[in-house]
């Protein structure tokens, strides 16, 4: 704080002196318009930071489309870098309530850092929108009126390839996904719906996160004859498992299905054609042909050097559209919380995924569709290619009892 | 049977991540011995090896050629470094260089961030060894094979070129005594130079290696550098038979823990490192702690 004093002192006065230049009006225009305060958590540097980045971008290209400026009021988002790291997070997102006062929180993309920032956004009435990280328990006994979830459960994109892989791939599956709370409920998740379809877990394993070298895990999954792998990776880990997995030979014996994050645009060119017909499930596609995403393709495009969105772009702009909607709602007012709360509760779209609203049981988003999905070759290179689709996957918010 | 065939398939592959940890960490331990510095940012060279690779591959489709391009580009950046940030500092305590060094590790990062950007990239394995071979009813990527072949290779080439080269014998000598070296006639400052940009090309050269097997983004310089330090604290500080025997081991635990203990991986080499410097504090081939 110390070093900011002068430039403060300066700006303070300069204030004061334009408003005894203007009189009373100023003052006034000053109270109603001071900018709405937008925090932000999430992953700027280390190996999750294109994520961080995605979200950001999508949410830019839907305030600017506002002329950051909802109601009258300024959008001024601030952002900080929670380098994946839960005592960071948590520190950053104090800061953001306790000295930053924002009007709205939103992030993160560790799960780990939701769990730990919950009870301080609970406790502090802040409202929290989740912009990715999938943590089930926050849909379920950790649920709080003050938290809405934009982006998914980690029970949402598997839950539904349980019976589809049972059903149109193999009934026994070697399932591997790293060592940590989403990976765990990813596959959990999946042995839902896996297992009463007559599906048989032939083996599981959890690698640790940011591996490197999977040869002793897929030379297991050789060893074991499954038919099926079920994988949850994200980032460079599903690069590297990806690319493992086809130079191993394992892609003519054990077809590579999983969870959405396995393939998405961030990772896919780095597969590259390793990826080919690995099958996903997720809640996006860029490819898919409302007009609403087709216009979200074509302007994010526009905008960023011709990066393709990914699924975290698409929570991006669901998290700054649900802000957006509900702020109009309410006039712009950000005092009366609880208004806010039950406006950003009824905000209902047309979202690039599909027809957006929460389920008003646990504050997650109903997923329109989970898109079962193929990586194939299509006109601008590698994407995921939607094949097969279940409709209105909402999580089953076991032990949420809302409002908290 | 099937437990030998088991064993037999896991060691390939510990032999596979061994040998690729040696080509890491076998620069480290080169500067270190020749230099006496802790080069932190060698993972940054390693990252600059990866990043040049891809360029060249990019430009001429060519794996083997950015095989070889690549490390000597990052050799050059070596000489760089060492002529303009590390000459002043010999002098000055090894914490100094430890903090420049580190603070190197950021300045690269944050350069390849600012021209390639944060995207995850990769390298394609060159069409010769894109394919899987089978072997004793174990199919390993020929890639891989390669790697080992490649890896054991190069172990001989630098034993050779230290202890049986004129070269060898003027860098040992620089070592030992550097003093007595330059009354010799020997230009050390020169020594020094080389031998720092060789161990920089060798951690280029591990970048372009390591790329078809493994991604390549911006932190990855920071990431490799913990597995290349317990490999050079395990074998001894500044020895090349240590590189090896301590990348061989490493390789052989980590992946035999994988396979059969998968809740305590993370640990056991962890385990090892401990293990081993309890009982020998120089490393397996380190000089004797004085």
């Amino acid at each position: 704080m110390d070093q900011l004093t002068r430039r403060k002192f300066l700006a303070g006065a300069s204030m004061g002196a334009a408003a005894v230049a203007a009189g009373p009006w100023v003052i006034r225009a000053r109270a109603q318009g001071a900018p709405i305060k937008i925090g932000v958590v999430l992953p700027y540097t280390g190996v999750y930071a294109v994520l961080g980045e995605s979200i950001t971008q999508a949410m830019e290209l839907v305030f600017a489309r506002e002329n950051w400026t909802v109601a009258g009021r300024k959008i001024e988002m601030i952002k900080e870098d929670d380098e994946m790291k839960p005592p960071v997070g948590i520190r950053k997102t104090e800061k953001l309530i306790d000295s930053d006062k924002v009007d709205i929180l939103t992030g993160p993309v560790h799960s780990g850092i939701l769990m730990g920032m919950r009870d301080k956004v609970h406790n502090s009435k802040t409202i929290l929108i989740v912009s990715n990280a999938g943590a089930d328990a926050i849909s379920r006994e950790r649920c709080s009126k003050w938290i809405f979830r934009t982006s998914f459960s980690n029970w949402q994109p598997n839950q539904p390839m349980g019976g589809w892989v049972a059903k149109n791939v193999s009934k026994e599956a070697f399932l591997v996904a790293p060592n940590y709370q989403a990976g765990k409920d990813m596959m959990e998740a999946f042995k839902e719906t896996f297992v009463p379809a007559g599906g048989k877990v032939v083996a599981e394993d959890y690698p640790k996160l940011g591996e490197t070298d999977y040869a002793p895990y897929l030379t297991k999954i050789r060893q074991s004859g499954a038919k099926a792998t079920y994988a949850f990776f994200s980032g460079t880990d599903a690069v590297n498992f990806v690319k493992q997995f086809d130079q191993f030979g394992l892609k003519q014996t054990a077809k590579l299905c999983g969870a959405g994050f396995l393939t998405e645009p961030d990772v896919l060119p780095a597969q590259g054609k390793s990826a080919l017909g690995v099958i996903t499930g997720h809640f996006y596609t860029p490819l898919l042909d409302n007009p609403t995403n087709q216009k979200f393709v074509k302007d994010f495009r526009e905008k960023f050097a011709g990066k393709m969105p990914d699924g975290f772009a698409c929570q991006g702009y669901d998290t700054a559209e649900v802000i957006v909607r509900a702020l109009k709602a309410v006039g712009g007012n950000t005092q009366d919380k609880d208004k806010l709360v039950a406006a950003i509760a009824k905000v209902e779209y047309d979202s690039p995924r599909g027809r957006f609203r929460f389920d008003p049981k646990t504050q997650n988003v109903i997923q329109p569709f989970i898109y079962i999905r193929e990586v194939k070759e299509v006109a601008g290179g590698l994407n995921n290619v939607p094949i097969d689709k279940v409709a209105d996957v909402r999580d089953p918010g076991t032990g949420c009892t809302l409002p908290a | 049977m099937p437990l030998l065939l088991d064993i037999f398939a896991q060691a390939l592959n510990g032999l596979s991540y061994g040998v690729l940890l040696f080509l890491l960490s076998v620069g480290l331990t080169l500067i270190f011995g020749m230099l006496d510095v802790v080069n932190l940012a060698h993972g940054s060279f390693y990252m600059l090896g990866a990043y040049a690779g891809l360029t060249l591959i990019a430009a001429t489709n060519n794996f083997w050629l950015a095989l070889a391009a690549a490390p000597l580009a990052v050799g050059v950046i070596g000489v760089v470094i060492e002529r303009s940030c590390l000459r002043p500092l010999y002098r000055r305590g090894p914490l100094d260089q430890v903090l420049l060094t580190f603070g190197l590790i950021y300045l690269f990062e944050d350069l390849v961030k600012w021209i390639y950007g944060g995207k995850i990239r990769s390298i394609p394995p060159p069409d010769l060894f894109s394919a899987s071979v089978t072997i004793w009813g174990s199919t390993v990527p020929s890639y891989r094979l390669f790697v080992i072949a490649f890896g054991l290779v190069m172990a001989l080439a630098l034993w050779l070129l230290i202890e049986r080269t004129r070269l060898g014998a003027i860098i040992r000598a620089g070592v030992f005594d550097s003093e007595m070296a330059a009354g010799m006639g020997i230009n050390i400052d020169r020594v020094f130079t080389g031998v720092f940009a060789f161990g920089a090309a060798l951690a280029g050269l591990s970048g372009v290696i390591a790329g078809p097997i493994q991604s390549a983004q911006p932190p990855m310089g920071a990431t490799i550098l913990v597995p290349a330090l317990i490999v050079v604290v395990v074998g001894g500080l500044g020895s090349l038979k240590g590189s090896l025997a301590g990348s061989l081991i490493i390789g052989q635990a980590e992946t035999f823990g994988k396979a059969w203990l998968p809740g305590a991986s993370m640990l056991i080499i962890y385990v090892v490192m401990a293990a081993i410097v309890l009982l020998r504090p120089q490393g397996l081939f380190g000089r004797p702690l004085k």
